[in-house]
């Protein structure tokens, strides 16, 4: 039986289109996945749904919702139907909850608003049986937390319980797990197909990422620019895919590289007993404040030539340690050294060691000073060395670089607006390779990038290998880039480096409990190499 | 909540004294000496030394700070160089004029403010909006005598419903009271108000651009119910900032507005002491303004508690 329908949404803000007749369905307890890469308006067909767009937007066409049509109802309806028979999660936990509200507060408002006559002890009652379906319990959770008290995957949990509190017959999650760390992720979608499947709930979700697509999806719905290019059963789909840009898409998704061979030198970075803590606040005014060892007692090495990973799920200490290794942040215990030199001394970053190496961050918007032209942005690096090239030798590294990443010397006249996302994580790693360091270290460098954007920067970094014979540390909490980019990896969790060794090897026979459960979480996207070809 | 309130407490007292040191010394090293302002240009040395050993500051620096300190303490202002009467009478008299003015105008302001800001902010862009932001601009940049002057124009001389200035006392009850501060005390609102609504609207689109407003709406809220139960509440950090920083201004700063209304405030207390270097009265009154910032901020800390969970863990 068909729960949702969506017939031929068009809609526009302001003249510009940015959805084109977009035709799909739902059905009870069918689970429909729209994927496709930013722009492409899902979230904004997600929005459509629940009626929530922005100011000043005109739509045409039809979404139908049980026979009632949404889009000719009135506001005061759209609010009974809100919550009522829709839910939705969103994207980001940390900030889609109240923080002035206690949980229960929140949980109960969506009982208590659609049904005045429920008494307030009667809604809790309820909030503690949802909350109690989504995984948080009463003893460990009661009804008096705060947002801030929970972490990211406990408050996805709240989200859905507010979401799913009076049984919606549809619930919409708009990138569920987007934020979160792999394990969660994949208990949160397990939580979400539980629910679909138990209630008969139509799930219409939103995600870019098409290894939960292929892992979640009774169907799935491909969309590009605002429109629909594929639809159809999952496994149908899956293995007869018709439109070029769902055969582009899925294999950018599973994208491979193969890095030249290398042989291993003499070691160029050397990590030893690291101990990085922080101060916790007082309890008491008078106590001792309490550490938190965000880093504890990490050793390892980086030989020239050799492309290393480091994984780890969100706030196990890859960052810190990242810090540290920049000689940004002093550590507490043991030595970090490149070529023989420490990357901190007497109270200071030691420029020597500093001028060998380079970061490339994950944000490519963020990372760049938007009033300076490429030139000026690419060139920052100089200013560590004791003679930086000037006139011609200056125009001349540029060109250098901004070809070397697929870019042209005329870009260095442009501001880095003119820039897509991609184009500006090139302009990141031009900056990067301008004094041609030692060792650079990429800090989750492409996990802002959709995914055909991403195999484009992999690519790219496969031939700066060949071409520079690069040495990196690359850190991130995507499985599947690691595994194609790098050549040893290690794993880390509280701190600690659990497990560590060649990437093949770690991945096909991981031998910690903890690389078995990452690897075990991680959705994969099944072989498509038929179905792409 | 406890800790978080003693915490507060401590550094209230460590900003008292430190306050109290600063104060002292910046106005023990102004230049001027009160005796021999008092005396004139052609005091004989003989005159001078008896006057200073009578007003005590012939003694050492460290010596009279301290004295100064326990004085406060247990009441004791010391007494006016220039009018030789106690200092905490001229002042508790000015207090009694100047405190209840600086809050009837908070309240005003806050009054006008609040239903302001929030109206302009649900209206973002249209024309309510863009009218109460064109009267708030008015309200900013129009100095408050003037509307001082304009409000004594039509309410006391053409309605006569208030008295152009002047300013009874409380004796006659506190409605009278009360009456006789409504022209100076909307004239110092104003302004206030005006600044206090921009910040509210402001501080309330940003909390509409949040991700749990997107969710309450979600819920089926509709777009009031989740301005009020939702947005508020987050929106009122800022404004209760301002609301603390105005106040410290209303009680001191309404200087020019008790000159027009003939009011015998604090403000201009602090000015003829000031013109006469009578020391020992300044040095009060800027302690007791700066005593009650600092109260003021501590309540304003407690209700940043009250409104933010976070904060009340966070210690």
């Amino acid at each position: 039986m068909t729960l949702l329908e969506i017939k031929n949404l068009s809609l526009s803000i302001h003249n510009i289109d940015i959805l084109d007749n977009i035709t799909l369905s739902v059905g009870a307890g069918e689970i429909v996945a729209i994927t496709g890469e930013s722009g492409s308006g899902k979230s904004m067909t997600a929005l459509a749904v629940m009626q929530l767009l922005p100011k000043g937007v005109t739509t045409t066409g039809q979404i139908i919702l049980n026979d009632r049509v949404l889009t000719e109802l009135d506001e005061p309806d759209l609010c009974n139907i809100r919550g009522n028979d829709i839910g939705m999660v969103f994207q980001e936990p940390m900030s889609a909850l109240n923080p002035v509200h206690t949980i229960g507060q929140q949980v109960t408002e969506t009982i208590r608003i659609h049904d005045r006559s429920v008494s307030r002890q009667e809604a809790k009652n309820r909030a503690v049986e949802t909350l109690n379906r989504v995984g948080l319990p009463q003893d460990q959770f009661p009804l008096s937390r705060f947002p801030h008290e929970l972490s990211g995957g406990q408050r996805q949990r709240v989200v859905i319980a507010m979401a799913i509190a009076l049984r919606p017959r549809l619930l919409i999650a708009d990138e569920p797990t987007t934020a979160l760390d792999v394990t969660t992720q994949g208990q949160i979608l397990n939580l979400l197909k539980k629910l679909a499947q138990e209630g008969g709930m139509g799930l219409l979700m939103i995600t870019h990422d098409l290894a939960v697509v292929a892992d979640m999806a009774d169907r799935i719905v491909v969309m590009r620019a605002g429109k629909i290019v594929e639809q159809g059963d999952t496994n149908h789909l899956l293995q007869n895919m018709q439109h070029p840009y769902t055969k582009m898409l899925f294999a950018a998704s599973g994208h491979q590289v193969s890095l030249p061979p290398i042989t291993p030198k003499l070691p160029l970075l050397e990590v030893k007993g690291v101990v990085r803590e922080y101060r916790l606040p007082r309890t008491k005014i008078f106590s001792t404040p309490r550490t938190f060892r965000a880093v504890n007692d990490v050793s390892f090495s980086i030989r020239r030539g050799e492309r290393v990973g480091l994984v780890g799920e969100s706030g196990c200490g890859k960052s810190t340690l990242t810090r540290a290794i920049l000689g940004l942040d002093q550590v507490q215990s043991g030595v970090i050294s490149v070529d023989g030199a420490p990357v901190f001394s007497g109270g200071h970053p030691n420029l020597d060691v500093r001028r060998k190496m380079q970061v490339v961050f994950q944000d490519p918007f963020g990372s760049f000073n938007p009033r300076h032209r490429v030139d000026r942005l690419i060139t920052e690096p100089f200013h560590l060395l004791a003679d930086p090239p000037k006139g011609t030798a200056r125009t001349r590294a540029i060109d250098e670089a901004l070809l070397a990443v697929g870019l042209t010397p005329q870009d260095a006249n442009k501001y880095i607006h003119e820039f897509s996302g991609g184009q500006r994580q090139r302009i990141a790693i031009a900056r990067a390779l301008i004094i041609r360091p030692d060792l650079i270290l990429f800090d989750e460098a492409v996990s802002a990038l959709d995914v055909s954007v991403r195999a484009q920067i992999l690519d790219l970094l496969a031939e700066l290998c060949e071409a520079y014979n690069l040495t990196y540390l690359f850190i991130s909490h995507d499985l599947s880039v690691v595994r194609t980019i790098t050549d040893r990896v290690l794993v880390m969790k509280s701190g600690k480096i659990v497990e560590h060794g060649e990437t093949t090897s770690v991945f096909e026979n991981p031998r910690h409990p903890y690389t078995r459960a990452l690897i075990a979480a991680a959705p994969v996207l099944p072989d498509l190499s038929q179905a792409i070809a | 909540m406890l800790r978080y309130t003693l915490k507060r407490l401590l550094s209230l007292l460590i900003s008292l004294a430190v306050a109290s040191l600063v104060i002292f010394v910046v106005i023990e090293v102004a230049p001027g000496d009160p005796a021999s302002f008092m005396l004139g240009m052609n005091a004989q040395p003989e005159t001078l030394a008896a006057l200073r050993s009578e007003l005590g500051l012939d003694v050492p620096k460290v010596q009279r700070y301290f004295a100064w300190v326990s004085g406060m303490l247990s009441g004791d202002f010391g007494t006016s160089y220039t009018y030789r009467t106690p200092v905490i009478d001229m002042i508790s008299g000015r207090l009694w004029v100047s405190l209840p003015l600086a809050l009837y105008a908070l309240v005003l302001s806050s009054l006008i403010a609040f239903p302001a800001g929030i109206f302009a902010a649900s209206r973002r862009g249209q024309a309510g909006d863009i009218s109460v932001m064109g009267a708030t601009q008015l309200g900013v940049a129009v100095p408050n005598f003037w509307f001082a002057m304009i409000l004594v124009l039509v309410f006391a001389i053409n309605l006569r419903w208030f008295a152009a200035g002047g300013f009874i006392g409380w004796n006659n009850g506190f409605w009278v009271g009360l009456h006789a501060l409504t022209l100076p005390a909307i004239a110092l609102a104003l302004p206030q108000a005006a600044i206090l609504a921009r910040v509210m609207r402001s501080s309330l689109l940003d909390v509409l651009g949040e991700d749990f407003m997107r969710t309450a709406r979600a819920k089926g809220l509709s777009e009031r119910q989740a301005l009020w139960r939702h947005g508020l509440r987050n929106a009122l950090i800022p404004v209760l900032t301002i609301i603390g920083l105005q106040f410290s201004f209303l009680l001191a700063g309404s200087i020019i507005i008790e000159q027009v209304f003939y009011l015998p405030g604090l403000g201009r207390l602090v000015f003829q002491s000031i013109s006469a270097r009578d020391l020992i009265v300044v040095e009060s009154i800027v302690m007791l303004l700066v005593f009650s910032v600092i109260m003021v901020n501590f309540l304003v800390d407690l209700a940043y508690a009250v409104v933010d969970p976070r904060l009340r863990s966070r210690t």
